[in-house]
């Protein structure tokens, strides 16, 4: 039985914040195999081609008859714990100041027997059910937790761990003024976020939904110009020590490529607000992140782009616009790579078309602000690196895996 | 004008007899700008990029990269700007005679009016009003239009409602009559345009431009502290950059005021 977290009290100021410490982080190159998974939210083990034996963990042949012929599947998630251990002083710096820290030996349903992360409802001889999550240094560990939810579920030390849960965190949505923005700040907000900081470019100018969320109890307005490096710098010499996740908001959609384009207006108006927006607010926001990832209940925890799935894969309809978002997509690798340390992950929300304004000549399906909001609290409380969000995003991630040019020639088509 | 008397003048610009009135808002990201509809290109927000500031970048030295549209901040519209001085000669920024870059000014105050009514016209019957109390407006002066719109917080500056921007202007006739029977060498505001927020509705639509631009004349709009300027007798110094076929220009607008 869990106790629920409290809401955090405010910094002692004559304390010093805790540096962000990372769990032991190699990997083989074959365990990524269950990295992928992770960041997906999938359960995958590898099984052999050739007998159906499951094994876990990584490796290169069969243990049960050598064959290579190893790839990672989805598996049945359920097992039961053998047995769990309590480490009250481990050696890894990371783990003792986190101590005392469950982990058990779990035998799979399946097959495998595998060490894991404890849920603290986890009881030894009882049925759990098995994840991979990323831990603070991004990479795949273990995870079971009991097989029915149990009051407080989320609360749990060792699970907050590996997520980015928004309960009692200060979320800054960069653009309030889209109807993407204010869905989610409404879904943070009943995921239990305590402060909203909302950002509005030329609030001289009045748009849909303002009364509703200005009068949002927990909603902070604040100036922000993702496009002016100046309004982005100034916000976070405000704010920038109180946010614990940052959800990138920002759109600039319009339909073109190339050749029927006059000029680069739009085009530039399009890396303004995606690309160099990113790159201002990483250069702002990041690095006050990363030095928090370990401070408290409520450290810094994770940082979402928005991305169309098109960043994968030019939908030459949108030709300019998926450029842009490709370009987003290869930094937010970056940043992931340069947030690790802190253990503040980067969550990228794939979506095909929104049934936003700019979609609006886009037949069905579309997906729905609110799908989309939900779908990244959801991916924030599970820990989730990468989501694919309704079914063109789906659709385009498989036909990518399948034949990529046969995304390019269909696409283009 | 013998030299002595140029002296003078410099004496007393030095002195304070004649007194220098920053018609300019500071040139920021924050301002205002003029919206389209969004399918149309838009100008370009300012922009103040840091190049360095005393730091790695640049040790000893501070400077900014900058891009802004021509059309930000308090700025000058040219007659190329417009579609019906676009075969004028001298009609962009680069070519415009230095001469018309000083020019008197008549300020036409309607703060009243406009404080009552942000869809305030000026008209000609207003305009004559005016020159019986100060004059006929003498030709190639400036007509500014106090609005004391510049005074207000950017929202209410802008003043978009669903249906578009309200705030003062012009009417069609009194630009007609200003540019033809006055010969004004251009019309200043203090509004986001020299045409009213809803000047689109008027025939032609927006007549200021239409018609200062058609008859080779100027505008000038986001100006400030015309308050601080009498009737008549304020001279205008607005000299835009020389932008290449440039049709507008962000600017340092000054008046020189005889100290009362």
């Amino acid at each position: 039985m869990i106790e629920p977290i409290a809401k955090p009290r405010r910094k002692n100021p004559l304390a010093r914040t805790r540096l962000p410490t990372s769990p032991p982080h190699p990997r083989s190159r074959k365990s990524h195999g269950l990295t992928r998974a992770a960041a997906e939210g999938r359960f995958m083990l590898q099984r052999c081609g050739a007998c159906g034996a499951f094994s876990y963990p990584a490796r290169d042949a069969c243990p049960a008859c050598l064959s290579a012929d190893l790839a990672f599947v989805d598996a049945p998630r359920r097992g039961t714990l053998l047995s769990e251990t309590t480490l009250h002083v481990p050696a890894d710096v990371h783990f003792r100041e986190r101590a005392p820290w469950r982990v058990g030996l779990v035998a799979m349903d399946c097959g495998p027997r595998l060490v894991t992360h404890l849920h603290a409802d986890c009881e030894e001889g009882r049925p759990v059910v098995m994840s991979f999550q990323l831990d603070k240094s991004g990479q795949a560990v273990a995870f079971a937790y009991p097989e029915r939810e149990t009051p407080n579920m989320t609360d749990d030390r060792q699970w907050r761990e590996m997520t980015a849960d928004p309960k009692f965190r200060r979320v800054l949505v960069t653009n309030g003024r889209s109807v993407v923005g204010q869905e989610v700040v409404t879904a943070l907000k009943s995921a239990g976020a305590s402060i909203l900081f909302v950002g509005v470019a030329e609030p001289w100018k009045p748009f849909r939904g303002e009364e509703a969320l200005r009068a949002l109890e927990g909603v902070q307005i604040v100036p922000l110009d993702i496009g002016d490096e100046k309004s982005v710098m100034d916000l976070a010499a405000d704010i920038g020590g109180k946010v614990d996740i940052l959800v990138n908001t920002s759109e600039h959609v319009r339909a073109g490529g190339l050749l029927d384009r006059q000029g680069t207006s739009v085009v530039r108006d399009e890396i303004d607000q995606s690309y160099l927006g990113f790159v201002h607010l990483a250069q702002a926001f990041g690095p006050a992140m990363r030095a928090r990832g370990a401070d408290g209940v409520n450290s810094a925890a994770a940082w979402v782009n928005i991305l169309s799935v098109y960043a994968l894969a030019n939908w030459p309809a949108f030709g300019a616009y998926s450029a842009s978002q490709a370009a987003c997509l290869s930094l937010s690798h970056c940043l992931r790579a340069e947030l690790r340390p802190g253990g503040v992950k980067v969550v990228n929300a794939f979506a095909g078309p929104l049934d936003t304004e700019w979609f609006q000549t886009v037949p069905p399906p579309k997906v729905a602000p609110r799908v989309l909001a939900s779908a990244i609290v959801s991916a924030l409380k599970r820990g989730l690196e990468d989501i694919y969000v309704g079914d063109v995003a789906e659709d385009v991630r498989q036909r990518l895996a399948a034949n990529p040019k046969a995304v390019e020639r269909e696409l283009g088509a | 004008m013998d030299s002595n008397s140029l002296m003078q003048f410099a004496g007393a610009v030095a002195s304070g007899a004649v007194r220098v009135v920053d018609l300019t808002f500071t040139l920021s990201p924050d301002f205002p700008v003029i919206v389209l509809p969004p399918e149309f290109g838009q100008a370009a927000p300012v922009r103040i990029q840091k190049i360095s500031q005393y730091d790695a970048a640049g040790p000893a030295w501070y400077w900014n990269n900058l891009t802004f549209g021509e059309h930000t901040g308090t700025h000058f519209d040219a007659p190329i700007h417009w579609f019906t001085g676009k075969d004028l000669p001298n009609n962009s920024v680069d070519t415009l005679p230095p001469r018309d870059m000083i020019a008197p000014a008549c300020v036409i105050d309607c703060s009243t009016d406009a404080a009552r009514d942000p869809d305030f016209l000026l008209t000609i019957p207003a305009v004559e009003a005016w020159e019986k109390r100060h004059g006929r407006i003498p030709q190639r002066h400036w007509v500014l239009l106090r609005t004391d719109w510049s005074k207000k917080g950017w929202r209410d500056y802008a003043n978009l409602k669903d249906d578009g921007a309200h705030t003062p202007g012009p009417d069609a006739a009194v630009m007609r009559w200003l540019v033809e029977e006055r010969s004004v060498i251009g019309f200043g505001t203090e509004t986001i345009g020299t045409d009213a927020g809803q000047g689109g509705h008027l025939d032609p639509p927006y007549p200021a431009h239409h018609f200062l631009h058609g008859g080779g004349r100027y505008g000038l709009q986001c100006l400030c502290n015309l308050d601080q300027l009498p009737p008549t007798g304020a001279v205008v110094v607005a000299a835009p950059l020389k932008i290449q076929n440039g049709s507008g220009s962000p600017l340092r607008v000054l008046a020189l005021v005889p100290s009362a």
